[in-house]
């Protein structure tokens, strides 16, 4: 763990090395969603609500989703970008050195840019708690942070299935986009408004609904049920990284180098 | 006229080589229209208002928008000319006896069509097959589909025309992060790339009337459904055309003062 900080450290330092790039980009990364958050906003303008949900709950939603794919963007982009190291042979290296190939891939790359990006995230969660009638209490409060850690591990999880895939492909894939892309895209919006097979999908398979949907249908008042069991909902993207860990040290198993 | 005929058949080839990146794409692009259509389907099936546009036309909008998705799309950019530019091969360049608008605009056009040529076909042949709400619907008439497939083209143009304006301006920034980004942002939305223009309130609608953008997008999908009667697409596609020769006409002052000045590094 002390070494993942170490390579944090260096390599914050190495990007802060260009500044002015460093904060244009940022900033650009603050802007780049927004235009799906104003097409969100015009389309309550246009219709009022959405199957029951205010505009101000979806907006909860939105910024919860967006936080955490910033968040594991920024922190698990090793993941994301694993086929550059597997193409130029990189990988062989860091398979000599006495240490977990999983901090060595995770502290390979970090792309502190996407903090203007989970600012953009926070300030809309901010805005939507700010606007919704809610009575808040402790166990909420740390539900609201489970849910965006818990969707930071999901979308790690992904990462790590799509560099698990390149053992084998070599290239990147773009099909992975539709889980992470399409996931964020798909769970800004409170699940229940999709098709059944999506919803369930994307509940049972990737647990996208255990970590957004339902502790925010606590959040706001609309389940019944333990508090504390929604609270411990967002666990369940603890039960589905452990297998992805799982098919990627088979993968690692079944590693030929490319050999450049 | 032939070198730039040649340059699109290079161009066009080297495109098709991706072939299994256009198939990994095609799945993306059916997932996402999938699901942007049943966020739409249920704003729709909540409300009990008139609105601009029925759900047939908006899906048929959003199943447009994923077909010809690399035709229209302003981010897809070319690094290899902004390489050209900040890296100095600009002198090559200069030195082919072709004109440089010409030439660069005959490689974005013919790389935007390569990939969509790949892609169309198999896409276009799944959205008319699939269930009801998410079929795509045919067009109006014979009329609106040649009138649709005119304004794409001429759309494409106006596309091709504005994104030379954003190459041309890395002559003065040197980096294309910035102007970029903001371009990016600012059109995806005002072209309709987001929500269609008719469902957003009336104050943008006036914005979005008055600049390029949505000529590229909006008009031609609204074309083809017939929400735009045949009539109307008529006096569109002149609009269209105006925008063309301001857009390349600016772009092609802009060029002739940044190669006037332009200053090539050694090395």
């Amino acid at each position: 763990m002390t070494l993942y900080f170490k390579y944090l450290l260096i390599l914050f330092k190495s990007q802060m090395q260009y500044r002015t790039s460093f904060w244009l980009l940022s900033f650009g990364q603050f802007f780049i969603p927004f235009s799906v958050f104003a097409g969100l906003y015009f389309m309550f303008e246009r219709f009022g609500d959405l199957k029951g949900w205010t505009f101000y709950e979806v907006a909860l939603c939105y910024g919860i989703v967006h936080m955490a794919f910033a968040i594991s963007e920024c922190f698990v982009r090793g993941f994301d970008a694993f086929s550059s190291l597997i193409v130029n042979g990189e990988f062989d290296r860091l398979l000599v050195r006495p240490r977990g190939t999983i901090v060595q891939v995770l502290g390979s790359k970090f792309e502190f840019t996407r903090f203007g990006r989970m600012l953009q995230g926070l300030v809309i969660l901010f805005w939507a708690l700010i606007n919704l009638p809610v009575s808040w209490s402790l166990v909420k409060v740390i539900t609201l942070v489970l849910m965006i850690a818990g969707g930071v591990i999901i979308f790690a999880g992904i990462y790590m299935l799509g560099a698990t895939l390149c053992f084998w492909t070599v290239q990147g894939l773009e099909v992975v986009n539709v889980f992470t892309d399409g996931g964020r895209e798909m769970a800004q919006y409170p699940l229940n408004i999709y098709a059944k097979w999506v919803t369930q999908f994307f509940t049972f398979i990737i647990p996208f609904g255990f970590v957004s949907y339902m502790p925010l249908m606590f959040i706001l008042d609309r389940a019944d049920g333990h508090p504390v069991l929604y609270m411990l909902m967002p666990f369940a993207s603890v039960l589905f990284l452990l297998p992805c860990i799982a098919i990627w040290s088979i993968g690692v198993r079944h590693y030929r180098s490319t050999g450049s | 006229m032939s070198a730039y005929l040649s340059v699109i058949r290079l161009r066009f080839i080297n495109g098709l080589q991706y072939r299994t990146a256009a198939i990994a794409g095609l799945s993306t692009q059916l997932f996402f229209g999938l699901i942007f259509i049943m966020v739409f389907v249920a704003f729709y099936s909540g409300t009990a208002k008139t609105l601009p546009m029925s759900l047939s036309e908006v899906v048929t909008y959003v199943w447009l928008q994923q077909i010809f998705l690399s035709l229209i799309m302003l981010w897809a950019r070319d690094n290899e000319i902004f390489g050209l530019i900040t890296g100095g091969n600009i002198a090559y360049e200069l030195c082919r006896p072709v004109q440089l608008y010409g030439f660069w605009s005959a490689k974005l056009l013919a790389q935007r069509l390569a990939n969509v040529v790949l892609r169309c076909l198999p896409i276009t042949a799944v959205v008319f097959l699939l269930p009801q709400p998410y079929r795509m619907s045919l067009p109006q008439s014979w009329t609106s589909f040649i009138l649709f497939l005119i304004s794409l083209l001429l759309g494409l143009l106006v596309v091709v025309a504005i994104s030379m304006l954003i190459y041309i301006s890395v002559f003065w920034t040197m980096s294309p992060t910035g102007s970029i980004m903001m371009i990016a942002v600012a059109s995806e939305l005002l072209a309709g790339m987001i929500i269609p223009i008719p469902l957003m309130p009336e104050w943008l609608q006036k914005i979005t009337f008055i600049l390029p953008f949505r000529w590229t997008v909006d008009f031609p999908f609204r074309v083809y459904s017939g929400h735009i009667p045949p009539a109307e697409a008529l006096w569109g596609i002149l609009i269209q055309l105006f925008w063309i020769a301001v857009l390349a006409g600016f772009g092609m002052w802009c060029l002739r003062t940044a190669l006037r000045k332009v200053v090539i590094q050694g090395g």
